[in-house]
């Protein structure tokens, strides 16, 4: 039986910090770095779902949501990859390992690993949205019998973009999985892709009657991909995406994030295209 | 497309192939030619002052290249590269113009078919000029 809405994991206490401990960081891409978090006396760390986000707090700086991008698997750290935007994610990106951090979380809908199974995959990402979709890349080549066939189309600014270069040459060596990257622009020493994310996806091989996919990228990049997703066949109930939006408390209380009816931190930030497209179409909301 | 139409724009077509960095055509050069893609990607590049050749598309199999050929034999405004072994059909541009002029049917169903190759295009470079993996300052 197929579930009908995106997987929800509840947190015991939401309100309630978690010391955390820097233990690595490594840079992406100029603006862009990846931090793994352990706890202070590496007890069993928090477990998550693929496309859930935490709270990244500093104190006296602020707290900001973060899609947790490590493994689902790895019990010992948390590991988020961020850009740095603004004066949180600037102080972080500052940080050295050993460093303390505030966690609340894991808070927010789960892309549909359970309604995938049995399903083409095919992942549409765009600049930093490959960061929440990485833990279903972990999560389905780790159980790659559950599901039919593996597609990412990842689209970046330029070269210099791409994120988690050393992965995507790994992910590549895999002959059950078909990745295409693409950029914006390049020097013509780039051999891949140039052009919009959204062109790859004429020509990916799967089964448009038989996919889940799952978009994560900028709102209009996401708008795009669902358009042409749609028009290769793929049902619009089996096309989830992940909507970024100012969350603040991740409790479904302050409202910052809210978006008509939804709450993006309670009831997102994964959704379905029937569930958020419509809205997804209204000016200013 | 009718097969009336398909044989006459036959008597225009070649089979053809690039080894990988052999170009289709060299920006400034007439398009002689319009290259349906079959198998391989080719890279569409145009020289920037102070940045050198710049990549600014990437086409592949069942791809249009060189659709201006349809207009007229003014020089080409990029160059086509083969990034990798291609194999296409070619098209003498003058000839298929000569029988879209000759056959306005068979002009308007050619036509269509190639707005609709534009049409994605124009799309995508207007999305592409919204700079979306742009930071947001929030």
């Amino acid at each position: 039986m197929l579930q009908t809405t995106t997987e929800r994991h509840k947190v015991a206490d939401p309100t309630l910090p978690k010391l955390m401990v820097v233990e690595r960081t490594r840079r992406e891409t100029a603006d862009t770095f990846t931090m793994a978090l352990v706890e202070p006396d590496y007890a069993t760390t928090m477990t998550f779902q693929p496309g859930q986000f935490n709270m990244v707090g500093l104190p006296g700086i602020g707290e900001v949501p973060i899609s947790i991008s490590g493994s689902p698997h790895s019990a010992r750290e948390i590991v988020h990859t961020i850009r740095e935007v603004g004066d949180v994610t600037k102080a972080l990106a500052r940080l050295k390992p050993g460093a303390q951090v505030m966690i609340r979380g894991p808070f927010g809908t789960a892309w549909p690993m359970d309604r995938a199974r049995g399903y083409d995959v095919v992942l549409v990402t765009g600049g930093i949205g490959l960061a929440p979709l990485r833990p279903v890349i972990y999560s389905v080549m780790r159980n790659r019998a559950r599901y039919g066939r593996f597609i990412l189309l990842y689209g970046a600014r330029t070269p210099e973009d791409v994120l988690f270069r050393k992965e995507l040459r790994e992910w590549r060596s895999h002959f059950d999985f078909d990745l295409q990257v693409t950029v914006d622009r390049a020097p013509n020493t780039w051999r891949n892709n140039v052009g919009l994310v959204t062109a790859l996806i004429p020509r990916a091989p799967f089964d448009p009657n038989e996919t889940v996919a799952m978009v994560c990228g900028p709102e209009i990049m996401i708008r795009y991909t669902a358009q042409e997703l749609m028009k290769r066949g793929v049902a619009s109930d089996n096309i989830f995406l992940s909507m970024e939006r100012n969350m603040k408390c991740g409790l479904g209380l302050c409202g910052h994030c809210q978006l008509r009816g939804n709450f993006i931190c309670l009831d997102g930030p994964v959704y379905n295209w029937d569930q958020m497209g419509k809205l997804m179409e209204v000016r200013e909301l | 497309m009718d097969e009336n139409h398909l044989d006459f724009i036959t008597g225009c077509a070649s089979n053809v192939v690039f080894q990988e960095g052999e170009f289709l055509f060299r920006q400034g050069t007439p398009v002689k030619q319009i290259f349906l893609l079959r198998h391989g990607r080719v890279s569409v590049q145009a020289f920037a002052p102070g940045r050198g050749q710049v990549t600014v598309d990437v086409v592949g199999a069942g791809d249009l290249v060189g659709w201006s050929g349809l207009l007229d034999d003014d020089g080409a405004r990029f160059d086509a590269m083969a990034l990798e072994l291609v194999r296409a059909i070619a098209i003498d541009s003058a000839c298929l113009r000569q029988k879209c002029e000759a056959d306005p049917c068979m002009g308007l169903a050619m036509f269509m078919r190639v707005a609709t190759v534009l049409e994605r295009r124009l799309d995508s470079t207007r999305v592409l000029l919204l700079d979306m993996y742009a930071a947001n300052h929030h």
